[in-house]
């Protein structure tokens, strides 16, 4: 039942969007575009997808935004920069995304009839997991192999960053987040909201099993409250060589890989879960994979090392 | 017309719209800016098709959601190293425009 609300949602976000590219400050283009991570959000939510909204508020919209944010604080003006472009270059730039946009648009408007769907298949092994939120069942269940080399993705990328570390200072820590003293607003929130936060995020992964929530979403969710913390000054960003550090980072993927082959031996294969042990096992490597997640995404917001390692 | 297919013809828009700032713009974040714009686009018309194969009491598809949420944490992870390798690009600028 389509309503005034699905088409202002959809206006606003055409809007916002355009205001991301056509904005004249880098700036206001970044803060544009964290506000329409956020509406997006909302469209999720009226597709349907409840887990795919809270990753997108909180890991499209929200650790993306401060990442951008971030970078977009430390440009000054590049010898790589090159004017903004006029009128004519917009128009001719105009051709190939009003084809693509309608190109699109001709593929929505005659989707394959009957809609194609796993839903059914989805539903039938959900009760041998123990697991009552399909999104869950498909990431750490039927599809854990894609989430397992998710992880080793998301450690590459964050050796990648860390690999931009000037020659000698490699295990050093990142630069301070805070520049300068930190205003009062922003002290007192980064004082109040961190407990809140921490528990909202551990729920959010508890809650993942059976209602809308998971790994990701609390461990993004514990990411940014750590980010909150060390940009009011609160928190120094750690040693990237820090043994501990490196074991929080390490033990998501690895607990993972234990579980996998683990099913050779007391299950079918690889990443199978013996039937009756399959939610206690699966509630294990989602507890080491939020650790994990947390660390990464605070990490690769806080970029490469900028001093010796102490 | 559902809603579906209404946020279908929003998302082919998004796509157009971010497809416009990584062709006009020269710097650097504003393509990565643009880029996230497509990246989002592309992943809701996941989320169209999920709503649109939903059945057994669900109300998405659940395969195409954790698809786009595996998506979006790997967009992010990538635009973490772009804006990493921008910023040490401007430094080694900078260190060759210092005397």
């Amino acid at each position: 039942m389509m309503g005034v609300f699905d088409i202002a949602l959809a206006l606003l976000v055409l809007g916002v969007a355009l205001m991301v590219v056509n904005a004249a400050e880098t700036r206001a283009a970044v803060i544009a575009f964290i506000a329409l991570g956020l509406l997006l959000a909302l469209v999720w939510v009226r597709l349907g997808s409840v887990d795919v909204a809270l990753t997108e508020a909180a890991i499209g919209g929200g650790a993306t935004g401060i990442l951008l944010l971030r970078a977009c604080g430390r440009l000054r003006p590049s010898v790589s920069d090159t004017p903004q472009p006029g009128l004519g270059v917009r128009a001719a730039a105009s051709a190939l995304p009003t084809l693509l946009t309608i190109a699109i648009a001709s593929v929505v408007l005659s989707p394959p009839t009957p809609a194609p769907s796993l839903a059914e298949a989805a539903a039938e092994a959900l009760p041998d997991l123990g697991l009552g939120n399909p999104v869950t069942a498909v990431l750490l269940g039927y599809r854990a192999l894609d989430t397992l080399l998710e992880k080793v993705v998301l450690l590459l990328a964050l050796v990648g960053v860390w690999s931009l570390t000037s020659d000698g200072l490699w295990g050093g820590a990142p630069a301070e987040l805070a520049d300068g003293a930190a205003k009062p607003p922003l002290l007192l929130l980064a004082r109040l909201l961190p407990p809140f936060g921490v528990v909202a995020g551990i729920y959010l992964v508890w809650a993942g099993a059976d209602h809308p929530g998971g790994t990701f979403q609390g461990g993004a969710m514990l990411a940014g409250m750590w980010l909150l913390a060390m940009m009011a000054g609160l928190a120094a960003p750690p040693d990237t060589g820090n043994p501990r550090l490196r074991f929080a980072l390490f033990v998501g993927p690895a607990a993972f890989l234990l579980v996998g082959f683990a099913g050779f031996l007391i299950a079918d294969g690889f990443l199978a879960y013996p039937p009756g042990l399959a939610k206690p096992l699966i509630v294990a490597v989602e507890a080491a994979l939020t650790l994990s997640i947390a660390v990464i995404i605070a990490l690769m917001v806080a970029g490469p090392a900028m001093k010796a390692p102490r | 017309m559902n809603p579906a297919t209404l946020y279908g013809l929003m998302t082919a828009g998004l796509i157009g719209i971010g497809l416009f700032g990584l062709i006009v713009h020269g710097t650097a974040l504003r393509k990565l800016l643009s880029f996230n714009l497509v990246a989002a686009g592309v992943l809701l018309l996941f989320g169209v098709a999920a709503q649109r194969g939903a059945g057994a009491g669900f109300p998405g598809d659940p395969v195409p959601q954790a698809m786009v949420i595996t998506g979006i944490v790997v967009a992010f992870a990538a635009s973490a190293l772009a804006v990493a390798l921008l910023l040490r690009l401007l430094d080694v600028e900078r260190e060759d425009d210092a005397p």
